[in-house]
């Protein structure tokens, strides 16, 4: 890594059908342009491979698209790039995971994030799934973050949300030794 | 007393076995005392180990008194030559190393254990620890074998909590 770590981070988005090969071909053709990659993360979307990458090289926006030419029409991938102030080393560590599951509704997402939202919680990572069957879908969800105000204030506001969506609370305990 | 620079991976000597104490003495003790102090200096540790500042003997500190939320505990301990003898259950949780600055990660432990060591004079010490005690004697431990929590990582998915109550 540079000296100055801090600058000239990009945010490169990717999304595209999924196929093996997809990370490989594009971290390739990038690593080969003298390109650095930051933190990373993929997931999968229902059937579409969704990555987003901090990247950073002396090529402006355009150049960058310009190198992910060919494989963006050989891939058929969508690809976006924010110039964005960010940089290494920002890490947050989450104090409290939130599990929620319940049969799929519209509004759970917004209702949960809603409640939290109001007692100052920061959400630093959120992954959600819509499991079960096409007919009784259920909708899982897990929320780890930081509770700037308290575990108290958290559970409170969890236990106002409507009694159909399952909450579950519990605080990160930490070792660093 | 005085604060012990920490060494950071990727350095070899976290990744080294360490030797036994073989003297109990003034030596060793003034260490204990410096290894003590660099672990109450280090943010949010609850726990260090010789070869994290860089001698490769079996020494560790385990300090559950410094847990955020108060848990069972022995006190601060001082464990000189410890072996773990024997585990129970496993529990997933999130732990980070003074080593490796910056990262966090799920890591199993055995949720119980019994644990024998010396303490700084030579004389035998038994505990039977559990929870996060137990998860910090194991961490430490590691270090004392050559092992980080990096080479124990399982995904960030693996659900962090038993399902109990």
């Amino acid at each position: 890594m540079t000296e100055d770590s801090t600058r000239g981070w990009k945010i490169l988005t990717l999304l595209g059908e999924d196929r093996p090969g997809i990370v490989a071909n594009v971290t390739q053709v990038l690593f080969g342009a003298g390109a650095e990659l930051g933190e990373a993360s993929m997931m999968r979307l229902g059937d579409q491979f969704a990555i987003m990458m901090m990247v950073r090289h002396a090529g402006d926006p355009v150049e960058i698209m310009g190198l992910l030419e060919s494989l963006k029409k050989d891939l058929n991938l969508k690809v976006h790039i924010d110039e964005v102030e960010t940089a290494l080393h920002r890490h947050q560590d989450a104090d409290v995971v939130i599990s929620v599951h319940g049969a799929d509704r519209p509004g759970i997402v917004a209702q949960v994030t809603q409640a939290l939202a109001d007692v100052g919680f920061n959400i630093l990572d959120l992954r959600s799934d819509v499991a079960g069957t096409t007919d009784k879908p259920i909708y899982i969800m897990q929320i780890e973050g930081k509770a700037r105000n308290g575990l108290d204030s958290i559970q409170r506001a969890l236990a106002s949300l409507p009694k159909d969506i399952e909450v579950v609370l519990h605080p990160i305990d930490m070792l660093r030794g | 007393m005085a604060k012990l620079d920490i060494i950071l991976y990727p350095d070899e000597r976290l990744k080294t076995e360490c030797e036994p104490v073989e003297h109990f003495d003034a030596e060793l003790k003034e260490f204990a005392e410096h290894l003590a102090e660099t672990c109450a200096s280090g943010p949010g540790a609850v726990g260090i180990a010789a070869p994290q500042v860089g001698l490769l003997k079996r020494v560790c500190i385990v300090d559950a008194t410094k847990a955020r939320r108060p848990v069972e505990n022995h006190g601060h301990l001082i464990l000189v030559n410890p072996e773990i003898t024997a585990w129970d259950g496993y529990a997933v949780g999130r732990e980070g190393c003074l080593s490796v600055p910056d990262y966090t990660g799920n890591v199993i432990r055995a949720e119980k254990i019994r644990l024998k060591a010396q303490d700084i004079h030579g004389k035998s010490l038994e505990f039977e620890m559990k929870g996060f005690e137990a998860r910090i004697a194991q961490h430490e431990l590691d270090h004392l074998n050559g092992i980080l929590f990096l080479d124990r990582l399982v995904s960030r998915k693996a659900d962090l909590f038993r399902r109990k109550k």
